[in-house]
């Protein structure tokens, strides 16, 4: 079996983003970057089908050259080879055309199963692999949290909201969009990261991407939510003091205790 | 030309859900303030679950009808809704940001050559051009959003962005049905289910506390159930917690988790994304501590302590301890 993997690099989690002097974006050039959360499952679900069924592991990456320290994290942990979509500026990059370009990259390849997070964490468009599979013409499932390949047909269990869940069964070659928790994530082991240094890393040039760039949704302005509710503030910076204050808060204010 | 304002409903086991009386709302208030006929559509295999759109104030309500439809799938969804979109030609597409409409948006906006403005809290119309505004990085930053190109515009709305019980009554339209024709289906679904019942059930809980991804490790977690303990609270967590196995799933509060709504909620490290804060936010008092002023669980703290967790909880377990007697 064929998979390819769509893991995208963004800015640290726990990075103080700042806006950027046209407010369009926030500001890179200081910030530290990883892997989209639900991205990291994607490949960890893959190799395990991978180590299961047999078959191939391919990452496939859209952006600037940073992005192939995400490139190289996923090759030690197994990946077999890469796809790099070179592309310095993913700003105003329309999901549609985003995923233009991604079908472009991969289509040759012909795989069985293609995997993406169900949503980055920087845009959150949260449709990259939706509209990917449309303009592949596979079925695809989202909000997967269960993958069973072992059949003539593939079945997956997506998860609803509150709770809910619902198995879906359909044919091969298919997308799927993949839930974070899906199964334990492995780390790199020294090993990995020594074969990951001869494994092949294509670099290829973004196809045209019609004219949905130019065409499609557009930041206009970003900006700090507004807040809505008056919260007390507790301790000024101090976290002791902030913790009396808010113990005694429970007992005369709250009534907790 | 393309005109007016469709707005999707999604419906299980013969009831539309709250989301969709938000889309309702949404679209009633763009349509007003654009000047423009808002219809309401269902899908299902008849006419009989659209009467339940009847009785609010919409100029058209549409049954958008074929077998295929009587269960959820994205091939037969997209297909349908392309369909009803055609013969519509709306100006907007309005739908609820559900887990059922992520799974078939995208493929219909394809359809059309275009994508979703996905996930959106607000949209205000001035002279005649819309201005979306949508959450980016996990609910730290807004943006504000236009559509380029040619209309169709699809929009999906956040849990909450609009009030359900603001989607305005009125005399209702009939219901005309729309008969359309459904391409191959390729996935077959089974029916939903529930996990076997979860071993604790938080709702009952009078006070929470409820740890994130600040927490750092699964050894400070005894940390949190010191305080737990102190105020005779449950524990529970965010995704990435039970994600990575720290706590089982049955203490996971949140859009897939349990909704709670405790006397006290008290959030330790966790950043606020919509898909917790849904999960809590009716919660009486809500206390967070995160080292990040601009963390969005701010928004709707009651109390905040801007800190390193581990410096708060311990002072914050003595002095409870102290006070108690
Ligand atoms: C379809 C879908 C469904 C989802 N369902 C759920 C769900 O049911 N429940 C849920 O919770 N999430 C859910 N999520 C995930 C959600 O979007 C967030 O990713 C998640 O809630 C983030 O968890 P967190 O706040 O613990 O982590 P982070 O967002 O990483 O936040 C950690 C926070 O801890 C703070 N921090 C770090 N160190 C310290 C310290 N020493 N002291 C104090 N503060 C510190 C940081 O400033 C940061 O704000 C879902 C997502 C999707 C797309
Ligand atoms: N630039 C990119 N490179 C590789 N994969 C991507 C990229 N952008 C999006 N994806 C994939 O599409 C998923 C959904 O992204 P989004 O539609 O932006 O929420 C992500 O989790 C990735 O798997």
């Amino acid at each position: 079996m064929k998979i390819i993997v769509l893991m995208k690099q963004v800015a640290n989690k726990d990075a103080i983003l700042r806006i950027n002097r046209d407010a369009t974006w926030i500001e890179e050039s200081d910030l530290s970057f990883e892997v989209n959360e639900s991205d990291g499952y994607a490949l960890e679900e893959s190799l395990r089908l991978k180590e299961k069924h047999g078959g191939e592991v391919v990452v496939c990456t859209m952006g600037p050259q940073r992005a192939k320290s995400v490139i190289k994290d996923a090759l030690a942990r197994g990946a077999d080879r890469a796809i790099h979509v070179v592309k310095e500026d993913l700003l105003n990059l329309t999901p549609y055309a985003g995923a233009q370009i991604l079908a472009e990259a991969i289509r040759a390849e012909q795989p069985d199963l293609v995997m993406t997070g169900l949503q980055s964490d920087d845009n959150g468009f949260a449709q990259t692999g939706v509209i990917l599979a449309e303009l592949l013409g596979l079925p695809h499932a989202t909000i997967v949290i269960e993958v069973d390949a072992s059949g003539e047909q593939l079945r997956v269990k997506r998860e609803l909201e509150s709770g809910w869940y619902q198995w879906y069964a359909m044919p091969k070659p298919a997308l799927l969009t993949i839930q974070s928790g899906i199964s334990q994530i492995r780390y790199a082991t020294l090993k990995g990261i020594m074969a990951a240094k001869k494994k092949e890393i294509r670099e290829v040039a973004p196809a045209a991407a019609g004219d949905a760039a130019a065409t499609g949704q557009r930041i206009t302005k970003i900006y700090f939510p507004q807040k809505t509710k008056q919260t007390q503030f507790l301790g000024d910076g101090n976290a002791k003091a902030g913790a009396a204050q808010l113990a005694e808060k429970l007992r005369s204010e709250a009534r907790i205790f | 030309m393309p005109n007016g304002i469709v707005i999707f409903t999604e419906h299980r086991d013969g009831a539309f859900n709250k989301a969709s009386f938000e889309a309702v709302a949404a679209g009633q208030q763009l349509g007003a303030s654009l000047g423009q006929p808002v219809t309401a559509v269902a899908l299902s295999a008849d006419a009989g679950i659209a009467r339940g759109l009847a009785g609010y104030k919409l100029d058209r309500v549409v049954s958008v009808e074929n077998a295929k439809l009587s269960e959820y799938t994205p091939d037969g969804y997209a297909d349908a809704l392309e369909r009803a979109v055609r013969a519509l030609d709306p100006a907007f597409v309005l739908l609820p940001h559900t887990y059922l409409v992520r799974d078939f948006a995208p493929k219909l906006a394809a359809r059309f050559g275009k994508d979703v403005i996905s996930d959106c809290v607000r949209a205000s119309a001035e002279n005649g051009s819309v201005t979306f505004s949508r959450r980016i990085f996990l609910g730290k930053l807004d943006a504000d959003v236009v559509a380029g190109g040619e209309p169709p515009v699809f929009a999906t709305f956040q849990s909450g962005a609009y009030r359900g019980d603001q989607a305005e009554r009125g005399e209702g339209a009939q219901v005309e049905s729309m008969p359309v024709e459904v391409g191959e289906v390729r996935m077959k679904p089974e029916a939903p289910f529930q996990e076997v019942k979860a071993a604790v059930d938080l709702s009952k809980a009078e006070v929470i506390v409820a740890i994130g991804r600040g927490i750092k490790g699964q050894d400070n977690i005894q940390l949190a159930q010191q305080l737990a303990d102190a105020l005779g609270a449950e524990l529970a967590a965010s995704r990435p917690i039970c994600d990575a196995g720290w706590l089982p799933i049955d203490r996971q509060i949140g859009s897939s988790g349990q909704t709670v709504a405790p006397k006290l909620y008290i959030a330790l490290g966790i950043s606020g994304a919509i898909q917790h804060l849904v999960g809590m936010k009716n919660a009486g008092t809500i206390v967070a501590v995160n080292k990040d002023p601009e963390a969005p669980i701010f928004d709707i703290a009651d109390y905040g302590i801007v800190g390193d967790l581990f410096e708060v909880v311990p002072t914050l377990v003595e002095e409870i301890k102290k006070l108690k007697g």
